[in-house]
């Protein structure tokens, strides 16, 4: 079941960007993952997720990134609320200019949980329409969940 | 006569403001009564619990998880805990799976009670507050009996649960969820059919079907606009297959719809509850390997995994690299994502409702703020 999911989602993502667009497609805990580069992530291939009778994710539970030092990876976890089904969709950025598209005009969902990642990983969501700091203050300097981020702690009080 | 020229007025409502429970701010735009735009300020309780996690054994992080929503800890000491344990894929003896049903569902009452009390309270009703709280209390002295705390449990552990019953226990909560079966009751009565309380919440705050979906949100603020999801049966965790229960959905999408729900969950954990204390067997509490902190190691992988708290979907990403300190813990918090619907939801209402709006959606700051 899962098996044929994933090979119907990656068959529609191929149809979309060209062959060989994605890195690689498999089961994580039986559910299906996607792993691709953010340049072939765009707003179209997010609609045919959404809307296509066979995939109708609908729901947008979870939006994540990881550093893994030598690139970036935002994850965002779907799930489909009439068909039962998820989808874990992993898109790769350079470390150095992470750029990637946001999801927030398809999914208001993705509003606040880009701009957490924005803040504490510096991760830019291009089409986000107020994307600025949440949880630290505005003039903060640096993004906390990067694992080259230095605690400055004098500033903190902590030392 | 010409016309008067009017502008509107920026106010702030918090960071201290007694309907927040907490720390946060609504930069409201106003146009006399009505509110223009509303736009949510918070990050006042900003831990960094996400990157404190980096730096502690796996075990060590289960505090920490019990001060994101402090109100539901059981719930949030066993999605870490959970998550974790796919990673590892090991087996969790039947006896603490029972005895994680308990206390999650108990601390999905007394969270429950707490909103029900404080809820009435921010919109003008003093009384029930006391009897939420007098409930309440039972709940807690259940909880520190098995846990030794009150609020913030860490009683849910990789493998397992840290302490078993203590005698008589099963048989005390028995004699609780009978008590509280009689005094939830008694809120129908109290508030329910309140002719006052039903002119301010009927018909106030709607949110459609498809809102909630694109907006991302769960739980009581879901199932009140006819969302028919409740992961503990939609997607079974833990033994909640095993269990007979209801998942109670209003249509309306309203703050009444919201409110029935809650009050209408309250009764089905306490059917669990009943359920679970028949069946618990006796046995192990925590498997042999989770009793070795230091040694619990899962392979590099990754997963995430949600369950039902009592906000909403609860979930984590956890992503191992192999060693003994996770490599990344990302918490998706059901209030954090919640709380953002007040920018739409606010728009073009009016400021009397703003406090009976806005604590319909029973946001728990420590865990907006993380």
């Amino acid at each position: 079941m899962s098996q044929e999911l994933l090979d119907l989602i990656a068959e529609k993502i191929n149809t979309l960007q060209g062959a060989d667009t994605i890195e690689e497609a498999k089961l994580n805990f039986h559910k299906p993952m996607i792993i691709l580069a953010s340049q072939n992530w765009d707003l179209n291939t997010v609609n045919v997720l959404r809307t296509d009778e066979f995939l109708q994710f609908d729901f947008l539970s979870c939006v994540s990134a990881i550093d893994y030092e030598e690139h970036m990876e935002v994850i965002y976890n779907f799930y489909s609320t009439t068909l039962d089904h998820y989808l874990y969709v992993k898109v790769k950025t350079p470390r150095g200019n992470p750029v990637i598209i946001s999801l927030e005009p398809v999914y208001k969902a993705a509003d606040y949980m880009e701009r957490e990642i924005y803040d504490l990983m510096g991760i830019d969501f291009t089409g986000h329409w107020n994307l600025k700091r949440i949880l630290l203050p505005d003039e903060w300097e640096g993004h906390p969940l990067r694992k080259d981020y230095v605690t400055d702690k004098k500033a903190l009080g902590l030392d | 006569m010409s016309e008067l020229k009017t502008e509107t007025m920026t106010l702030n409502m918090g960071p201290q403001h007694p309907s927040t429970h907490g720390v946060f701010r609504l930069k409201l735009e106003v146009d006399g009564e009505h509110i223009v735009n509303a736009e949510p300020v918070m990050g006042y309780l900003h831990r960094g619990t996400e990157k404190l996690a980096e730096n502690f054994l796996y075990t060590q992080f289960i505090p920490y998880t019990d001060r994101l929503d402090y109100m539901n800890a059981m719930t949030n000491n066993y999605i870490y805990c959970s998550a974790i344990e796919e990673l590892l894929e090991w087996e969790i003896p039947e006896r603490a799976e029972y005895l994680r049903v308990i206390t999650m569902e108990l601390n999905r009452i007394a969270s429950h009670l707490v909103w029900w009390g404080t809820y009435l309270l921010d919109i003008g009703a003093m009384s029930p507050f006391l009897y939420a709280f007098r409930d309440r209390e039972t709940i807690l002295d259940r909880l520190n009996e098995i846990s030794g705390a009150r609020m913030t449990f860490t009683y849910h552990r990789i493998g397992g649960v840290k302490w078993d019953a203590p005698d008589g226990w099963l048989a005390k909560v028995q004699e609780t969820v009978k008590e509280l079966h009689e005094n939830i009751q008694e809120f129908h009565t109290l508030v329910t059919g309140n002719e006052i309380f039903q002119a301010r919440t009927i018909g106030v705050g709607i949110l459609s079907k498809e809102k909630v979906i694109n907006w991302g949100l769960s739980g009581p603020i879901a199932r009140g606009s006819g969302v028919n999801i409740d992961l503990r049966k939609t997607a079974p965790y833990c033994i909640y297959d095993r269990f007979d229960f209801d998942i109670p959905t209003e249509k309306e999408g309203d703050v009444y719809a919201r409110y029935k729900v809650r009050v209408a969950e309250m009764f089905q954990s306490l059917r669990i509850i009943e359920q679970a204390c028949e069946q618990i067997p006796e046995g192990e509490i925590i498997t042999k390997k989770g009793k070795r902190i230091m040694m619990i190691k899962p392979p590099a992988g990754e997963v995430y995994r949600r369950v039902e708290a009592s906000k909403g979907e609860i979930g984590v990403y956890a992503v191992s690299n192999g060693t003994n300190k996770p490599y990344r813990i990302k918490l998706r918090r059901p209030s954090f994502v919640n709380v953002s619907i007040l920018q739409d939801l606010l728009k073009g209402e009016s400021i009397q409702n703003l406090v009976a709006i806005f604590g319909s959606l029973d946001v728990v700051l420590g865990e907006v703020d993380a």
